[in-house]
């Protein structure tokens, strides 16, 4: 018989409600016998499907936690099986205390993903929504969401399939040429094949750079706070995050090491990184913090780089931001509080100096007064609108497994290409464009073996 | 009084899968009878006159490997000899040889009638006798009994057959041979369903009244391979007759267009469902309305005879449509038709009946092979009909029966398809079937093979001697190349600089240099004196392709592994799918109705989805959990 397995599906973060998930034959046995209605005479296993009971989780006269519990019998539930979710209000502590609880009386502890794996192989949902479920599970903003629902409609289905019809047609061209070589001559064909098929190596290589910009979509915008030293960084950093995250002096160099902080603006996730002042300082320690700041730049996707308005840019500033290449970098001229007019002759000189790069964004700013706040954030939607991450509604692959096969299927077919061009038979060329046609049909589960089925669900975190 | 006679075997037709399982069975030393409606038409070519070709040699190979006759017969027998694709990979090589379609039935009869154990019988079986889903023996059309403990049906395109040429149409076999009008109705009676499929062949030409200089000369390749690895290589050197290619154009497609309504196919006079590859020239011209012209081989039909087989053109339009199309051809201008060409419609089964070892699900020691399984062409029916004699000996002396998989063996990929897949057309083998086709080459087949042909018993002693002596020398020279290194010295470099390759900067192995594409063991004979002399040249190609294409094959050693993994996890039979909850009921029919013996050949049936098998995946883990 099945296990019945319990796991906490709502995540360790602290949050008002946790939810402890139970699936399997036993579970709605196992709930009952810990679960104890206000008046006391009520039975989880005698109440209809789909239904939520208050109550408190007992272990004998101990009362645990004030409960909500919703009982869901198979087969039209998440898993297919017998479900029962019991809302805690107590916290992770307790929901931890209310699940080994339910461990206690039968139930085993989920394996990662294990709730999404039963979901699957008791036909539950195909493969592809398993890991968009993923998606949705790990998705921290409303952006990555949408991405997440969109591969469940099957975004990701249709391009792969049209991708992969094209490599089809070639392989069986060659198929029939080896097959009946007196009728369908290849001489030449290498040329043909590289005229079709290298459209698709570059739509390839576009889905993978997405996938690395899907990821942006869920880990958040790498963002780092730079600058010369009390130029104003730990004030933006509090000013975003909303609360004194940073010590804020008026002695230069106070910010040693790199505050991490996760904010939200409208919908966007940043992972803010304030650093050091940047400067040679004489103290080691100071001087660690400013090398990892540097190092924080470089991993950086945008660089807030702040500078004081009042002293204009220095030459290491110039140097400092003309070295991202890669980032986007928005120069806050700050302090402007302390100015009569904001559009004064440093700021006019800054927006000089980068006229004519694209990526380099200057902006007046005051940290203090607030002044420039909504131009910042206006600025980083535009940059970081989930739209025009995906590339007008075109499609991304966000999981770590199907960006696996991507590269697979791409870096086959690129094989394949580079053989046609070394002259290699097409019998061999065909095995390199099976290779990238089986890599796609497995990213849309087309093929299924056991070692996929694990593969996935390894990758799942706790419940759903 | 009725008469009875009894026999190990019966096998009812005497086609290419009817020998085959003939032979087999008896010299598994089973008494076996063989059964036909003319003893003049064993092992007749009534199509094409050739074997082998792109894929279909692979077969012959294998069979040939197994114990098989096919590729002895056509090595006596051939009078043209080709190796296809040779400018493409090794394993898209393939051995295709013209025959003297007389000659080569009379030595399939001659090889026959000295196998001891087996009787040759001309009568038409008319009835299958089973009781309680077991075989029990055949009733001919003459009211005699033979009781057997296997019967193998390998009736062909014999089964209410009708030849259709216009609309001019006889119930009768090829070349106006009788056909067999009695056993469907059997068949049907024991449960088992038929299906009516088409198949075609061209007009024969009076060789005499062809202008050849008109068409381009096809000759044999100079060197000769042999079919089987039995045949000594320099036995069978000989003077080669040609083939000759020309071309239809748009007076030929203009007359076919103008007449396709008189076609039987256009018409629906035809019922039967054709095969898409081999389509007759009408069909041709109609679905590749593009193209301007087709390619038309003129080949031999013997050295006994002027008759030409027209390949290319095979037609069921009217006699005066067929004249004036034919005419139209280069170098046909003048050319008399000996005989028309005809469409042929027939009953046979859907393969889905029977297990992986050719016998039916429903009844125990029947079996079927060949084109009476929904195939086409002589090679595939020949291996189906050596399974089916191996396996209906196994089943009758209690041994494990045989299951090729789709890893070892072309045979084994056709067999799956045949009894797994949903077939609609007669199935030919090609070989993109075959997705190990890498391991799958005509040049290993004895090396996949010759161990098991041994085991069956169909490999003689010597034989396997011989072949063991042959695997180890090659065992031997593949490793040493993988452990000489070569060091830069002057001759070597000086070598590598004619051989227009890149020069060594430091030592490297044999085995590497042979990999590289300007080089291949023969040439590097110059810089390799320890290389064991007397290698026989098929052992040396062996050692090339081996270590040339190791990259490659161990790849596919890989995806093998990944694959056998489904097949050996083996599935209830006579299972009841409709307890497996959650099962899309399309999948549980189909699951039901095929009883897959394994996950992996579970999944190869259309219409069950990757996640029917997990779900039936899942159920297997619970069975094993309980």
């Amino acid at each position: 018989m099945e296990k019945t397995i319990a796991a906490i599906s709502s995540g360790l973060q602290p949050s008002g409600i946790c939810i402890v998930r139970m699936s399997g034959p036993e579970a709605i046995g196992i709930a009952d016998s810990v679960y104890k209605s206000r008046g006391g005479k009520k039975h989880l296993s005698r109440v209809k499907s789909h239904t939520i009971h208050y109550g408190f989780v007992c272990n004998g006269d101990e009362i645990l936690d004030e409960v909500l519990v919703s009982v869901m019998k198979a087969p039209r539930t998440y898993t297919g099986e017998d479900v029962v979710e019991i809302n805690c209000h107590g916290g992770v502590l307790v929901a931890k205390r209310v699940l080994e609880l339910l461990c206690l009386r039968g139930a085993m502890p989920a394996e990662p993903g294990e709730f999404t794996k039963r979901a699957f192989l008791n036909g539950r949902m195909d493969l592809s929504k398993a890991e968009a479920v993923i998606g949705v599970i790990n998705a921290q903003n409303d952006f990555a969401l949408k991405s997440s629902v969109r591969q469940l409609q099957g975004a990701v289905s249709v391009k792969i399939r049209e991708l992969r019809e094209k490599i089809l047609d070639e392989m069986s061209f060659i198929e029939a040429a080896l097959d009946d070589p007196e009728h369908y001559d290849l001489d030449g064909y290498a040329e043909t094949l590289s005229g079709h098929l290298q459209p698709v190596e570059t739509e390839l290589q576009g889905l993978l750079l997405r996938a690395d910009q899907g990821s942006i979509l869920y880990e958040g915008v790498r963002t780092a706070i730079a600058g010369r030293p009390n130029a104003g960084k730990s004030s933006l950093l509090n000013m975003l995050a909303g609360y004194e995250r940073a010590i804020v002096t008026e002695i230069a160099g106070t910010t040693r090491d790199v505050l991490r902080e996760q904010v939200q603006i409208r919908g966007i996730s940043l992972c803010l990184m304030d650093t050091a002042g940047l400067r040679e300082a004489s103290d080691p320690v100071e001087q660690i913090g400013v090398n990892r700041a540097r190092e924080a730049i470089e991993e950086a996707d945008l660089v807030l780089y702040v500078a004081d308005a009042a002293l204009g840019l220095s030459e290491e500033d110039l140097q400092t931001i003309r070295s991202c290449e890669k980032q986007e970098v928005i120069l806050l001229m700050n302090k402007t509080d302390l100015l009569q007019d904001t559009e004064n002759e440093t700021v006019l000189a800054a927006r000089e100096q980068f006229f004519g790069c694209p990526k380099v964004h200057v902006m007046p700013f005051s940290a203090k007064t607030g002044e420039g706040q909504k131009k910042l954030e206006d600025l980083i939607v535009s940059l970081y609108d989930a739209e025009k991450l995906l590339y007008n509604n075109e499609v991304t692959i966000t999981s770590a497994r199907q960006k696996e096969l991507l590269r697979k299927a791409k870096e086959s077919l690129s094989m394949a290409l580079q053989g046609a061009e070394l002259g290699v038979s097409e019998d061999f060329l065909n095995v390199d464009l099976m290779n990238s046609y089986r890599a796609l049909s497995e990213i849309i589960g087309e093929e299924v073996t056991d070692d996929v089925i694990d593969r996935v669900f390894e990758k799942f975190c706790m419940g759903k | 009084m009725q008469l009875e006679e009894s026999y190990d075997i019966v096998v009812v037709g005497a086609g290419h899968a009817g020998c085959e399982a003939a032979l087999a069975g008896a010299r598994l030393s089973l008494s076996v009878i063989m059964f036909t409606v003319s003893v003049d038409s064993i092992a007749l070519m009534p199509c094409n006159p050739n074997i082998g070709g792109s894929s279909k040699g692979h077969l012959v190979r294998e069979l040939d490997a197994l114990g098989g006759e096919m590729g002895k017969n056509i090595d006596k027998t051939f009078i043209q000899s080709k190796m296809l694709n040779t400018s493409k990979g090794p394993a898209v090589h393939s051995l295709r040889a013209q025959a003297d379609k007389q000659w080569y039935s009379r030595e399939m009869r001659k090889t026959l009638e000295a196998q001891e154990n087996l009787t040759i019988r001309q009568a038409e079986v008319s009835e299958l006798l089973a009781a309680d889903g077991v075989i029990q023996g055949v009733k001919t059309s003459t009211g005699m009994i033979y009781r057997a403990k296997a019967v193998i049906l390998t009736t062909g395109v014999y089964l209410k057959a009708r030849c259709i040429t216009g609309d001019v149409s006889e119930y009768t076999g090829p070349n106006g041979l009788k056909a067999a009008n009695l056993l469907s109705a059997s068949l049907l009676a024991n449960g088992i369903e038929l299906r009516r499929y088409k198949t075609g062949t061209p007009a024969r030409m009076d060789g005499s009244t062809i202008d050849y200089s008109k068409m381009s000369e096809q000759k044999g390749d100079r060197k000769i391979v042999p079919f089987s690895f039995e045949t000594d290589p320099e036995s069978i050197q000989k003077e080669q007759v040609s083939c000759w290619l020309t071309y239809t154009n748009e007076e030929t497609h203009r007359i076919i267009r103008e007449n396709i309504d008189r076609s039987p196919l256009f018409s629906g006079d035809i019922e039967g469902v054709g095969p898409r590859y081999c389509p007759s020239i009408e069909d041709k011209v109609m679905r590749f309305a593009d193209k301007d012209r087709h390619q038309v081989f003129i080949e031999p039909e013997g050295l006994y005879t002027h008759e030409m087989y027209v390949d290319g053109m095979s037609s069921s339009l009217p006699e005066d449509v067929q004249i004036r199309m034919y005419r139209t051809v280069p170098g046909l201008e003048q050319a008399k038709i000996v005989r028309n060409a005809y469409a042929i419609e027939y009953d046979c089964i859907d393969a889905n009946q029977l297990r992986s070892t050719l016998e039916f699900k429903k009844i125990s020691g029947l079996y079927a092979a060949g084109q009476f399984n929904g195939s086409s062409g002589y090679e595939e029916a020949a291996a189906q009909g050596l399974l089916a004699g191996i396996n209906a000996a196994r089943h009758i002396s209690g041994q494990e029966e045989i299951i090729l998989d789709r890893s070892q063996a072309y045979i084994g990929v056709l067999i799956d398809d045949l009894v797994t897949k949903e077939n609609h057309e007669p199935y030919r083998m090609m070989t993109s079937r075959a997705e190990y086709r890498l391991l799958l080459r005509q040049d290993n087949a004895d090396l996949r093979l010759t161990e098991l042909g041994h085991e069956i018993g169909l490999i003689s002693e010597e034989r396997y001697r011989k072949f063991c002596a042959y695997r180890t020398a090659l065992q031997e020279e593949i490793s040493r190349l993988e452990n000489t290194f070569v060091g830069e010295t002057e001759e070597v470099q000086t070598f590598l600089r004619e051989h227009g390759t890149t020069e060594l900067k430091s030592g490297a192995t044999l085995a590497e240099l042979v990999r590289r594409p300007e080089l291949d063991y023969e040439s590097l004979a110059a810089i390799d004196p320890s290389r064991p002399s007397g290698l026989s040249e098929r052992l040396r190609e062996q050692v090339n392709i081996q270590v040339k294409y190791k990259g490659y094959i161990d790849r596919q050693m890989q995806a093998v592994e990944q694959f056998k993994k489904l097949e050996r996890r083996k599935l209830p039979q006579d299972f009841d799918y409709s307890q497996v909850p959650g099962l899309r009921i399309e999948a549980r029919e189909k699951l039901q109705r095929l009883q897959p013996e394994s996950v992996g050949q579970a999944q190869r049936i259309g219409g069950v989805s990757p996640a029917d098998i997990s779900v039936l995946l899942v159920w297997l883990t619970k069975q094993g959990v309980r």
